[in-house]
């Protein structure tokens, strides 16, 4: 596998009133080319930071502590903010949650089209037309040279997402950031955005970070996954792996806890599992596995060291006491 | 509605002052001072018999020039002043806005009382001072509305674009600002119209055989018991031009607030 994007042992840390919130503490992940990488977890457990931290948009009072995040050869947290421009949109681009209000108000869809091909390519407004028309052909948007003149607030929010999709892939990035790209939309939606973004994946090897906390999602487009817990990576592994043989506690209580339609009445309405307990404050982490408190399988040493990193299986690894 | 109208008129007038007056506006006429509204003198004479019909119409162009280039100083100034700040946030925030508070804690006449007798009586330094006096009202709203558009995540996205801040918050943010700012600069105009006539009043406006409305009113303040039409109509004027620029001011808020739709 060629590896495209690589961040090592990454942290964010985030300096409030009340104390330093480590929202991403020592995060490894490898991004393939054109891979699509799940990276499933709680809301807080750092994803949505981690992602930041890539185009280095971590907000005030947010600050990326150390690490590595390299990208074709360059370390991106030591390059200065104007060849950092270069590369975000350019090359990392990403999608946002809320294709609501991703798209500037006062703009039409093409005059945001054309300024994202403009300000990294040196093309003429008739050319940049072009490219933002075909676009939004390749993401299905019926009579786009029509939609080119609309507002945001003409489009529906499928349409709106398509049009982020679009700028996203407009300018054929290596990596997309896709952070919850399809939490605001309603389900058949949902499966025609994926449906786009999965064949312009293919067909142009761009690889795909995936942040969410949907695991159907995962499931049917992902072909690895990584689960972070507090700020941390927990496992990763490829999908059918983590899916069928999941090792850490955590991730297994994951799996357990998703619905199956049908499944309550054959079984006579068991109890879908929870994890008991909440995710820790990220200003007081615990000793240890930060999982402890929560873990059913929970040993002595859990709650006194961090557990190493172990294989479970070919590219399965794990951060658990119970596989050293 | 009513008040677009005004406006136009007032505008036409202005332009087209030249060709609606009878009389030269500056013209002494010894023989006929002080006369009284008449099929030749529309408005009557002043004292040194000029035609207050064309000084009036005149005034229309003065007044109103004067205001709206100094509303437009203020404006620039003020927005740039004001997204700076809003968006940069912190110490250049502080800095910024405390100036524009002590600025605003004057009251605006006699600030611009004050600039203007260190300046000297001037055309273009009325408008300095009426600029000036104007900038942190815009600051305040181009800030307020700044400081809510930045957090938007269309501002997120253009910066993962590769945006710069410069481009961002000239081309993203500020078109989304135009709103207020446009019932900001209307009702403003009517302000500084009035703002204008009260400096000239005092003698601090434009130098005096200048036709502008309150230099008008300021010739004529000795003879209003005896000759009333030469303070009754540049008054009406003034009332006529600040009542539209108010009613459009108005007009344009509910239009382009849809919260009170």
């Amino acid at each position: 596998m060629d590896i495209v994007l690589e961040i090592k042992n990454l942290r964010t840390f985030f300096y409030t009133g009340e104390g330093v919130a480590k929202a991403v503490n020592g995060v490894g992940i490898k991004v393939g080319m054109g891979e699509i990488l799940g990276i499933v977890g709680e809301s807080g457990c750092g994803k949505s930071v981690t992602a930041l931290s890539i185009l280095r948009l971590v907000p005030y009072p947010g600050r990326i502590i150390s690490g590595d995040i390299l990208f074709d050869g360059i370390n991106l947290l030591q390059i200065p903010m104007a060849q950092m421009r270069q590369v975000r949109g350019n090359r990392i681009s990403m999608i946002f949650q809320e294709p609501m209000i991703s798209l500037n108000p006062a703009f039409t869809v093409g005059e945001q089209l054309m300024e994202a091909l403009r300000v990294h390519r040196k093309i003429s407004k008739a050319e940049a037309r072009e490219g933002a028309i075909s676009m939004l052909k390749m993401v299905e948007i019926p009579d786009p040279e029509r939609r080119i003149k609309e507002y945001p607030h003409q489009l529906s929010g499928g349409m709106r997402q398509r049009v982020m999709i679009g700028e996203a892939f407009l300018l054929d990035p290596e990596v997309i950031i896709a952070d919850e790209p399809t939490t605001a939309l309603d389900v058949t939606i949902q499966a025609q955005i994926l449906d786009i973004v999965y064949k312009l994946t293919q067909q142009r090897r761009t690889a795909i970070l995936l942040i969410t906390h949907n695991l159907g999602l995962v499931a049917e487009t992902a072909h690895r996954v990584v689960v972070m817990y507090a700020g941390k990576v927990v496992e990763e592994g490829p999908v059918e792996a983590i899916f069928e043989n999941a090792g850490h506690p955590y991730t297994n209580g994951l799996m357990q806890s998703i619905p199956v339609l049908g499944q309550s009445r054959r079984q006579k309405m068991r109890k879908l599992y929870e994890i008991k307990g909440s995710v820790p404050s990220l200003f007081d982490l615990p000793m240890g596995c930060p999982f402890n408190p929560r873990c059913p399988s929970c040993k002595n040493i859990c709650t006194k060291e961090e557990p190493p990193w172990c294989t479970l299986g070919p590219e399965h690894y794990l951060a658990c006491w119970l596989f050293a | 509605m009513i008040g677009l109208g005004i406006i136009i008129l007032n505008i036409l007038v202005a332009v087209m002052a030249p060709w609606i007056v009878t009389h030269d506006p500056m013209k002494i006429d010894i023989r006929n001072r002080v006369s009284a509204p008449s099929g030749v003198f529309f408005f009557g004479t002043d004292d040194y018999g000029r035609d207050i019909f064309s000084r009036v119409i005149y005034g229309a162009r003065i007044s109103q020039y004067i205001t709206i280039l100094s509303v437009v100083v203020a404006a620039v100034l003020g927005v740039v002043i004001g997204a700076i700040a809003g968006y940069y946030g912190g110490w250049i925030d502080n800095v910024i806005m405390r100036v524009m508070d002590a600025i605003m804690s004057f009251p605006a006449i006699l600030l611009a009382i004050g600039i203007m007798s260190v300046r000297g009586g001037d055309l273009y330094n009325v408008v300095i001072a009426l600029g000036f006096v104007y900038i942190p009202r815009f600051a305040r709203i181009i800030y307020g509305s700044v400081l809510s558009l930045k957090e938007k995540e269309f501002v997120e996205a253009s910066l993962a674009m590769g945006n710069s801040d410069i481009i961002i918050l000239f081309r993203h943010i500020l078109p989304n600002c135009t709103a207020p700012l446009i019932v900001q600069a209307t009702v403003s105009l009517a302000y500084a119209i009035l703002a204008e006539a009260a400096l000239s009043f005092l003698g601090l406006g434009a130098p005096p055989p200048t036709p502008s409305w309150g230099n008008i009113l300021s010739d004529a303040r000795n003879f209003m018991v005896d000759a009333p039409w030469m303070t009754v109509f540049p008054g009406i004027a003034i009332t006529i031009a600040v009542m539209g620029y108010n009613l459009f001011g108005d007009a344009l808020r509910d239009f382009l607030d849809p919260r009170l739709k």
